[in-house]
């Protein structure tokens, strides 16, 4: 399903919480929405989810205009919309099955039909042995794995993720993203991933919204951002990814704790190719190479990052990075802390 | 004491179970639909769920006031009540109606409290799914709320086994009747102390019965 978002504006007394968004979020594909906390992104996922009514704007689902509907109509395009949560917000009287079971005993299945759809999405969840387990039983990974399957109980066209894998560790997260990645693969399913992970957008989404004080400040395909971010709201979130925590086999490998004076981005092509060396044979001037490394993004394109001090006055500088920006490469002053 | 004075007190007992089980179940038949309205009405992010602040505020007023009138001026002011609706003011039967009135109010707090203890993200995730405000009543906040919910009715019997002997001193029937008649003006101190043991220890079976059901269900999750 594919959705439309008009200026939309929601305030919390004098609390501009979404601020004007237009967005359009195409049909079976993972789209990302960053921000930092407070950004207005769960109240962003409330009005999309129709949970609240805009104070202005328009929601159109397939074209459909749906923020102005009618009581029994919202509840009937409701559960047509799937939505997983941060603490997963299970149902703590029934165990794992009976979670599963409450959005189909609502909408009045029968009991055998019931009892199928459930073991069929425990299983695509990978939990086909713990339908009895109570959810204080289970793991922060099996309980979202138990929510996913209860927010696809109804076959919805749309799935929401409001930081879905925030309270998770790494090793859970990848595996929880790789199973909303396989779901929508196969069940063609359009995901909106609300996150301020920058490692999320990078490794699932298709498209990504950078979000700041209720407003959309960047939109576009993942690997356009990452390699030519211009908000600094953007950078500030791949400064996080190219990372002074150390650790994990994505993560940049840094070589200095001293941070460089420029930030070098290389999409594609252009990482395989020798352009530093090819740069300092032609200009005579040196790099210092802080920190670096080549990530994937979206599991395909690679963007490679470095961080780095060009030695030299301020003209040989300026020289050095129009002939790196001549060759395609994205250079950033890096803001000195 | 003669078997004649125990079949009395055995009487007695069987009222004051009657006068409790009866007004317990109006108290919850008129408490529970206003302690669910006093929480639905309530603020959304304590997960009402149709937020409405006046109609909250002046049921929270009622509630309140009832809740602080002492009980033994209640159930005189009930009297033409209990008249209307059983025919006589005084006896068992006719205790149940401001027993019941009395108690009402204090269900609706306990059921309300109880309510306002499930996580409002869960309700929100219940909104979410298309659930109908009933729905989420039935089949997620009581559910939710029941561990609590039966603590607050195990206190609402205690209190009701309180009220039912208060009702005795003026024309209740039951234990506390006994109780003043027999053992108060009659001087029969014993037969006093065995229908306050009598009350001690329902009131104790009342308390363990209610901890260890509330204790189970949690158990369960
Ligand atoms: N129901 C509400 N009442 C009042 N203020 C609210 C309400 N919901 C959100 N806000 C305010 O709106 C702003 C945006 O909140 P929101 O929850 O959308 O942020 P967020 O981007 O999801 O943040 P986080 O990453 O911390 O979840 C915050 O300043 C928050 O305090
Ligand atoms: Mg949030």
């Amino acid at each position: 399903m594919q959705i439309r978002l008009e200026n939309l504006k929601k305030k919390y007394g004098s609390l501009h919480a979404v601020n004007g968004i237009s967005l359009s979020i195409p049909s079976n594909l993972i789209y990302g929405i960053i921000g930092k906390s407070g950004a207005g992104k769960s109240t962003l996922v409330r009005l999309i989810s129709l949970l609240e009514k805009p104070d202005d704007g328009h929601v159109y689902f397939d074209g459909l205009r749906v923020d102005d509907l009618a009581k029994e109509e919202l509840i009937r395009r409701r559960r047509r919309v799937g939505m997983i949560f941060q603490n997963f917000n299970l149902f703590s009287s029934r165990n794992a099955a009976q979670n599963v079971a409450y959005p189909l005993e609502i909408i009045g299945t029968p009991k055998a039909e019931i009892r199928f759809r459930v073991a069929e999405l425990l299983d695509l969840v990978g939990l086909a042995d713990r339908g009895n387990a109570p959810i204080s039983t289970l793991s922060g990974g099996q309980k979202q794995r138990v929510a996913i399957a209860r927010a696809l109980a109804c076959n919805p066209d749309i799935l929401f993720c409001d930081e879905a894998t925030s309270a998770l560790d790494p090793q859970t997260t990848h595996s929880i993203l790789a199973l909303l990645k396989e779901i929508q693969r196969k069940m063609g399913l359009t995901i909106v991933m609300i996150t301020h992970q920058m490692e999320v957008v990078r490794d699932v989404c298709d498209l990504v919204a950078v979000l700041d004080d209720g407003k959309v400040v960047e939109e576009g395909p993942v690997a356009d951002i990452f390699a030519k971010p211009e908000s600094d709201v953007t950078k500030e979130f791949l400064s996080h990814l190219v990372g002074t925590d150390a650790g994990g086999e994505e993560q940049m490998v840094q070589w200095s704790s001293k941070r460089g004076a420029y930030i070098l981005r290389f999409r594609g092509e252009t990482t395989d190719q020798p352009i530093l060396s090819q740069i300092v044979r032609e200009t005579g001037i040196d790099f210092n190479i802080r920190a670096g490394g080549v990530q994937k993004v979206g599991g395909e394109v690679e963007i490679g990052t470095l961080v780095v001090d060009i030695q030299g006055s301020g003209k040989e500088q300026e020289d050095v990075v129009a002939r790196l920006r001549e060759r395609g490469v994205h250079v950033e002053r890096e803001e000195r802390v | 004491m003669s078997a004649k004075i125990w079949i009395l007190i055995w009487n007695s007992t069987l009222q004051t179970l009657g006068m409790v089980f009866f007004s317990t179940l109006f108290s919850l038949i008129l408490g529970l639909p206003l302690g669910v309205l006093l929480f639905a009405t309530g603020e959304e992010r304590q997960g009402g769920i149709i937020p409405m602040p006046l109609l909250n505020s002046v049921l929270s007023r009622i509630v309140n006031v009832l809740r602080s009138f002492p009980f033994i001026i209640l159930m005189i002011l009930l009297f033409p009540l209990s008249r209307l609706l059983i025919g006589t003011s005084i006896g068992t039967t006719a205790t149940i109606v401001p027993l019941s009135i009395a108690a009402a109010p204090f269900v609706a707090r306990i059921i309300e409290t109880a309510l306002k203890e499930v996580d409002p993200g869960v309700v929100q995730a219940a909104r979410a799914m298309g659930s109908t405000n009933f729905q989420i009543v039935r089949k997620v906040l009581i559910p939710e709320a029941m561990p609590s919910l039966v603590s607050g009715v195990a206190l609402t019997i205690i209190n009701l086994i309180g009220y039912s002997a208060m009702a005795g001193a003026i024309g209740g029937g039951g234990l506390g009747d006994l109780a003043i008649r027999y053992g108060y003006q009659r001087f029969r101190g014993d037969i006093m102390l065995v229908a306050v043991i009598i009350i001690l220890v329902l009131v104790e079976i009342v308390q363990i019965m209610g901890n260890r059901l509330s204790a189970r269900l949690l158990a369960r999750r």
